[in-house]
């Protein structure tokens, strides 16, 4: 299993208490409440404290790595030292060069892949839980389908047959393949939320289904599906990292698991060349974990019954 | 009752269907003909005069039933399906695909089964424990976090490097010593044994985090409700409403376990790559080098086999466990 298996525990709150909190407090102490509870949780400060340095370094890293990623600037399999922070690979580059320019496309590929799950998942979840009747059977039937489809195995046959790859398309794949629980957990919550009488109103005053799902049914999912994104996020950088293990991944670029794979294939294991695959690892590890605790925070902050006591 | 196991049945049925027809389809998608290509690969074309080429390009378009229109491509890829036969593999040629996958399949289950099992059981009590206790909350989940946000490879890599590399406590590559005949021997099951002790920790502590930090989340939720408060406003002790909450706080659990079998089969097969262990993810690696289309096809669908097979499954148990299932299947109401 891996992240994103798991939806945030608030599937199971009622997604319209949020709105009710914000009737009875105006909003700008409201938002200020938020900020004393997202501020005091430890969690999600530290998740997004780890977070924003990775993304900082990936941002900045490129323009101020010491070396290029994919020249010969030394030795092979030179430990690390003050001139190489993380040593070198069996071709002479500087690992932590390598490391600065794969984060951009870590980033790349979780946030595609985050995003096109959540796109088809909310607009199939969406349609499900509004429509109900034969097109929710329909849908469900093709959700449940679509989960039995092992995602990476599938992404390997695809794979094996294309021969150029990029970052883009690398995303849009693992978003195209991870999308069914989102799906799942948004008609839930939809169902629920559909017979509640702000929304009755809406439909009685005319309006048509779009607009009550778009203007009156998602913003009361908004933290819901905020948490969602992010365990997508992390999700799809975790599916990429397997998946460019394997040598399938984007042939114009470096990422994490190029690195891993290229030590795998010039037996860095047996040369005890550890530098080589440990530290992209452990930042993506990192990366992952960071996220995965600020969504716990994130989760706490908007759903009192978790906090602690 | 019926009703819902014929609904599922049916779901079953479909997604083996979409499965496999999406297996046919993708190597048709490609563009470029296959057969040039496979000709091309051997180097027969400089071989002969154009006679030879011509005559070759069909007997091995006639070989590989590409020969017909596509819609009786199509019926002779299930006709051969039905009957057990998934063509012959390129990679071990002559062997039958069947029989490769088939060989490999043991080493597979034998990881993922106790994998999947008991990262399952272990991680739901380890988090289901840590919930609303702060000792153990502030040591097993950091780990659990940890663990959930390795990346498969990764977490191989590191296991190989220091437990076996370095500290020498087990061995790294193979699914037994070299030398060995599979067989029902001591020496055969201690040294498989032995070479499965990595890979499995690998796939099992990756989901181990997962279901702990998920189950944690899940029984604070249910302490907080309704029913637990009232439970200890009447004195209950905090046992049983831990056990209540707990059974609660596994049907959402079960039904995530269903949704995660893909991401654990996908990182298993990256395990099994790492260690050069001889299952399914190992053939597939295989396949993948020699640009064998026909097992690559055949593992698949033996895949998505066992995913219906292991859906059928927790459906059943969701059936056993959740008691508004029976319930509302014999008709009550839920």
């Amino acid at each position: 299993m891996s992240v994103g298996t798991t939806p945030p525990t608030t599937a199971g709150t009622e997604p319209g208490r949020v709105a009710t909190a914000a009737v009875a407090v105006p909003v700008g102490s409201r938002r200020w409440e938020f900020m004393y509870f997202a501020l005091r949780n430890k969690k999600l400060v530290l998740g997004l404290g780890i977070e924003v340095v990775f993304v900082l370094a990936a941002i900045f890293g490129p323009l101020v790595a010491p070396y290029s990623a994919a020249k010969f600037v030394a030795q092979p399999n030179l430990h690390p030292s003050l001139k190489h922070l993380l040593g070198t690979t069996y071709f002479g580059e500087d690992v932590f060069s390598q490391v600065l320019f794969a984060l951009r496309d870590s980033y790349l590929v979780g946030f595609l892949g985050a995003a096109c799950a959540a796109l088809i998942g909310l607009v199939i979840g969406f349609t499900a839980g509004w429509r109900g009747g034969v097109v929710d059977e329909v849908l469900q039937m093709f959700t449940n389908i679509v989960v039995m489809m092992p995602a990476l195995v599938l992404l390997i046959v695809i794979g094996a047959y294309l021969k150029q790859h990029s970052a883009f398309f690398e995303g849009c794949f693992i978003g195209v393949t991870t999308w069914p629980w989102v799906a799942r957990a948004v008609r839930a919550q939809t169902f629920t939320l559909r017979s509640r009488d702000f929304v009755d109103l809406s439909r009685m005053s005319g309006k048509r289904g779009p607009s009550i799902v778009i203007k009156d049914i998602a913003p009361n999912m908004a933290s819901y599906l905020f948490l969602v994104f992010v365990l997508l996020f992390g999700s799809s950088m975790l599916i990429a990292v397997s998946y460019d293990f394997l040598g399938l991944g984007p042939t114009n670029s470096i990422s994490l698991g190029d690195m891993m794979f290229n030590s795998q294939q010039w037996s860095a294991l047996v040369l005890h060349v550890w530098w080589w695959f440990i530290p992209p690892g452990a930042v993506m590890t990192l990366m992952v974990a960071a996220l995965l605790i600020a969504n716990v925070g994130l989760d706490e902050v908007f759903n009192p019954k978790l906090r602690e006591m | 009752m019926k009703r819902y196991f014929a609904r599922k049945i049916l779901t079953y049925v479909l997604a083996f269907w979409f499965g496999a027809t999406i297996d046919w389809v993708i190597p048709r998608l490609i563009p470029g003909d296959p057969v040039q290509a496979y000709l091309q690969r051997f180097s027969v074309q400089g071989a002969g005069s154009p006679g030879t080429w011509q005559a070759l390009y069909k007997v091995y378009s006639k070989a590989f039933g590409l020969n017909v229109p596509l819609w009786d491509q199509y019926w002779h890829f299930w006709d051969g399906l039905l009957h057990g036969n998934m063509g012959v593999s390129l990679y071990e040629f002559p062997a039958p695909v069947t029989r490769i996958v088939w060989d490999a399949a043991p080493y597979t289950l034998a990881l993922l089964v106790p994998a999947i099992v008991l990262s399952y059981v272990l991680g739901n009590r380890v988090g289901a424990m840590a919930a609303r206790r702060k000792a153990l909350d502030d040591t097993v989940l950091p780990v659990a976090y940890l663990f959930q946000a390795s990346p498969y490879p990764w977490l191989a890599l590191a296991l190989a490097f220091y437990l076996g590399e370095v500290a020498h406590w087990f061995p790294i590559s193979g699914g037994y010593a070299e030398g060995l005949v599979p067989g029902a021997n001591w020496t055969f099951i201690w040294s498989a044994v032995q070479h499965w002790v990595l890979p499995f920790f690998t796939v099992f502590l990756v989901s181990f985090g997962g279901w702990a930090i998920g189950m944690r989340s899940l029984v604070i939720y249910e302490l907080e409700t309704d029913y637990a408060r009232y439970l200890r406003s009447l004195g209950a002790s905090q046992r049983l409403v831990r056990r209540y909450a707990y059974r609660n706080a596994v049907l959402p659990q079960l039904s995530g376990l269903a949704l995660a079998l893909g991401t654990v089969i996908g990182g298993n097969i990256v395990t099994e790559i790492v260690f050069g262990y001889p299952g399914l993810g190992h053939l597939i690696y295989q396949a993948i080098n020699a640009q064998d289309y026909f097992l690559l096809q055949g593992i698949f669908l033996f895949i998505i086999i066992g995913v219906c097979l292991a859906n059928f499954v927790i459906d059943i148990v969701y059936v056993l466990v959740d008691p508004r299932t029976r319930l509302s299947m014999q008709g009550a109401p839920a």
